[in-house]
Formats: C-alpha cells, sequence, structure tokens
C-alpha cells in the first residue's frame, strides 16, 4: 500500500453502511485497540423509532466506548460517535457535531451523505471515509465531496459485501483510493494506529 | 449552484436580511443554516448568494417565502412516543394535581403536529377543558397551515404508529374527519390553541406557562444564540414550570443551566427552579 496514507494528522473517519454493513463494522470496532486516536462518525441506516438497543448491540465487543452525540458536543479525539435515530449528524466548524430534523436525503435519516459531505468540509484532506455494505446509493455523493477536499477514500469490496450497492455506487461517482475486503480495512487502520504510536 | 457557499456570503446575507426584514438569522447553526440558503437557491435557480439578496432588493414580498423555506418543518404527531407517555403519566399529572390547570406554550410549532398530540392527550385525560395552550412559529404560512390541521393519509399512519407506541388506548383515527384522502383535525379539539406568529430570536416573553415544548427547535442555533433563547424560555415558565427540548439536545453547556434540574434525562424534560 501507499505509505503515503499512513501519517498521523487526521482529524477523523466517518464511516458509513447499511444493509449487510452491522456485521463488519461490529468487527472493525471490536479490532481497534481502545487508546485509537481518531475520532470515528458512524452514520448507519438503523430504524427511526428504535432509540435503544442499537448502541449496546454495537458495543458488546468493542473495547472502546460508543456514544449518540449530543446537539453541539465537542468533538474528542479517540471516541466513537453514532448519528442517533431520526436524526442526521453533522460535522461542525470549531469541532463540534450538531444534528438536525431536516428532511430525509436518500429515503435516510441519518443521511451518509450529509455526514460524509459536513466532515468533508470541515476536515478537508485530514479525513478518512469508509462506505460498508448497503443496499442503496446514500453515501456516494459523500465519498464524492471527501474525495473532492484531498481526503482518502475506502470501500468495503464490492466482492465481500452482502449488498454491493452502496460501495459500487461510490465507486461510479467518485474516485476510490482502497477497495478493500473488511478485514483488511481494519488492517489499514490498524496500520495507521501505528503511525500515531511513533 | 457548485461551489460551496462562503461564510462571508452568509454574513452580508444575514445583514441583508436583519437590515431590511428585522429578522435575525446571525447567529443560526452555520451548518444548516447554509444548506437551507443552498436549498433556495438551487429550488429558485438562482445564480448565487448575490442574486437572492438582489432578489430581495427587488421583490420584498419573496422575504416570506424564504422564511418559510429557511426554517425546517419536519414533525410527526406523538414523535418519541416514549416522551409523550412521560408528559401523560408524570408532567401533567403533577401540574393538574397542584394548580388545577394548566398552560402550555408550543415554541417553534411548525405545522402543528405535537400541538394536536398534546390536545388529544389532554383530552383523554380529561382535562383538555382545563388547559390554555399557545402555539408559535417564526413563518406564517406554516401556521395558517397548522390552523388548517389538515393530514394527508400517507402520514397518518406514522402518526398512527406512534400513537400506538405511546400506548393510545382510543381508535386514533376517530379525533379526525376524513375528506378526500386529508385527515382533518376535529375542531372541538384545538379550540383552546391559539396559534400566532412569533419569532424567538426577536421576540420578547409574552406570558407564563406550567409548560414549554421547544423540541428540536434550538439544534438550528448556534450556541450563543441557544443561551439567548433560554433565557427567554426560562423567562416565559412559572416557578417549577417544565421545559422539554428534543431528545438530543442539552442544557449542560448554557449559562443558565444551574436555574433548572433534570426531571427526566432520558426524554429531555427540565424544571425550572430558580428566577
Amino acid at each position: 500500500m501507499k505509505s503515503s496514507f499512513f501519517h498521523n494528522k487526521y482529524k477523523g473517519i466517518v464511516i458509513g453502511g447499511s444493509a449487510g454493513s452491522f456485521k463488519p463494522i461490529t468487527k472493525l470496532l471490536a479490532d481497534l485497540p481502545k487508546d485509537f486516536p481518531i475520532p470515528i462518525f458512524l452514520c448507519l441506516h438503523r430504524l427511526k423509532h428504535v432509540r435503544h438497543g442499537f448502541i449496546e448491540a454495537l458495543s458488546i465487543k468493542s473495547s472502546k466506548p460508543i456514544f449518540e452525540p449530543l446537539d453541539k458536543e465537542l468533538v474528542r479525539p479517540g471516541m466513537v460517535y453514532l448519528a442517533p435515530a431520526n436524526y442526521h449528524l453533522c460535522i461542525e466548524l470549531g469541532n463540534t457535531v450538531s444534528l438536525s430534523t431536516e428532511g430525509l436525503i436518500n429515503n435516510s435519516r441519518p443521511a451518509i451523505d450529509l455526514t460524509f459531505k459536513t466532515a468533508a468540509y470541515v476536515y478537508k484532506e485530514k479525513l478518512i471515509g469508509i462506505l460498508f455494505s448497503g443496499a442503496n446509493k446514500d453515501g456516494a455523493l459523500g465519498m464524492k465531496a471527501i474525495k473532492d477536499k484531498g481526503g482518502v477514500t475506502i470501500i468495503q469490496d464490492p466482492e465481500e459485501s452482502m449488498m454491493n450497492t452502496m460501495p459500487q455506487s461510490a465507486k461510479q461517482v467518485t474516485e476510490i483510493d482502497f477497495c478493500l475486503e473488511a478485514e483488511k480495512i481494519t488492517n489499514f487502520l490498524l496500520d495507521l494506529y501505528k503511525a500515531y504510536q511513533k | 449552484m457548485q461551489r460551496d457557499i462562503e461564510i462571508a456570503e452568509l454574513r452580508r446575507l444575514t445583514q441583508y436580511i436583519d437590515d431590511n426584514f428585522d429578522y435575525d438569522f446571525k447567529n443560526y447553526a452555520m451548518s444548516s443554516f447554509t444548506r437551507r440558503v443552498r436549498r433556495v437557491i438551487e429550488l429558485y435557480k438562482f445564480t448565487s448568494v448575490e442574486a437572492l439578496i438582489k432578489k430581495f432588493k427587488n421583490d420584498p414580498a419573496f422575504f416570506q417565502e424564504f422564511v418559510s423555506e429557511i426554517t425546517v418543518n419536519v414533525t410527526e404527531m406523538f414523535r418519541d412516543p416514549t416522551f409523550w407517555s412521560s408528559l401523560r403519566d408524570e408532567i401533567i399529572p403533577e401540574v393538574i394535581k397542584e394548580h388545577r390547570k394548566i398552560s402550555i406554550w408550543h415554541a417553534g410549532c411548525s405545522s402543528g403536529e405535537e400541538v394536536i398530540s398534546m390536545c388529544i392527550l389532554l383530552k383523554e385525560l380529561n382535562c383538555l377543558e382545563s388547559a390554555t395552550i399557545v402555539a408559535t412559529d417564526i413563518d406564517q404560512s406554516i401556521i395558517n397551515k397548522a390552523k388548517k390541521a389538515s393530514f394527508s393519509s400517507k402520514n397518518m399512519e406514522l402518526n398512527k404508529q406512534n400513537y400506538e407506541r405511546y400506548g393510545g388506548k382510543h381508535d386514533f383515527l376517530s379525533y379526525f374527519v376524513e375528506d378526500n384522502g386529508f385527515f382533518y383535525i376535529k375542531p372541538e379539539l384545538i379550540e383552546r390553541v391559539s396559534f400566532r406568529v412569533q419569532d424567538l430570536v426577536k421576540g420578547n416573553p409574552f406570558s407564563k406557562f406550567d409548560l414549554i415544548l421547544c423540541r428540536n427547535v434550538m439544534i438550528y442555533f448556534n450556541q450563543t444564540l441557544q443561551n439567548e433563547v433560554l433565557k427567554k424560555l426560562h423567562g416565559s415558565l412559572f416557578k417549577y414550570g417544565n421545559l422539554a427540548i428534543g431528545s438530543k439536545e442539552s442544557l449542560i453547556w448554557c449559562d443558565i443551566a444551574n436555574k433548572f434540574v433534570v426531571v427526566n434525562n432520558e426524554e429531555k424534560i427540565y424544571k425550572k427552579i430558580k428566577d
């Protein structure tokens, strides 16, 4: 892999996924060390009326604490933030998050495109976007925004994805830096972790 | 318009609006406000923020349309069903027991779904007659819509589901009259509601209440404005009155947080304990 990607300047990682993404994302979170320093923002399609249980399910194996942030909460290193049910999650200038009840985007709230686009605007080239399995094209334009601002784009290999529409759509609209199996995405982040240890 | 809207452009826009229309959007939360402005620009096919300002100059009446488009009007009846059951089981009975009446303000009522939820709740508690309800919004056209209280059958499905999750025991649709694919709330249910236009930013406290609902309104404000608006809400509450905000909002970082205590942290219901 190109070594230029492995530096310690990243400010955030945004991860999106829908149908078929829960398992690989849970695995990814379980394999990350507790002191993994880059804040992670998860935007996953979920049932709007089920406010509870999702965090618990994601957290079972994770050594890292996972939170649904409150509106205007300050982003802290090493935290994992999950977009709450029925709210869009946005990254704001000044390193805070905001929530929004604006209409559905791609039939979704939270919408991956919105989290990715706002993160791209704030973090620019210091952002990594990862898109996992999913059955619609939410996230594709978000990945494009990340690439346009100089960030890093990673998709789960559509061959491996349970539903390949999501990663495939991203591939169609923008340049993807890495197309990897879920396990290799974890390895990528672990290599990155080493860069932060130096 | 492809490129990002720049902060300087937004400043010119909000300054022009403040100077000419007496509305202050300067402290709206940056990212959502920018998205809303972009939406207007795309909807009306303007080429830039400057073109929008020019439109205001040539056609000041357009400003009201702008206000309608800039505000977020996504709402549901009985949104967060457990919030409503907590009002029904704890908050409202306590106020009624103490005072035998209740005054309620829906601040930022949008198209009125929460007002209707409240009226149904009060009706089922047998205390609708003991209630005074004021519902306000910044946008005249959405207030007109709220007064009309008609809902498409498409939305009614979700509303009904929410009502059932809230534990409603009645036939939900019996509160409405169906006409041509639209459901109208029965007028006697909302006859006690006073709908009016009010801007939380420029407006001042106009009365005192036992309960204020301001849910998912302040998320569109930056922290400076959240502080200012919270002071106004505080000033509009009787001592020991209740304030409900959105389930993912917080008062923690507001200057006057210490004048409230948490009544229900899950549902974000607070009680004013100090003047």
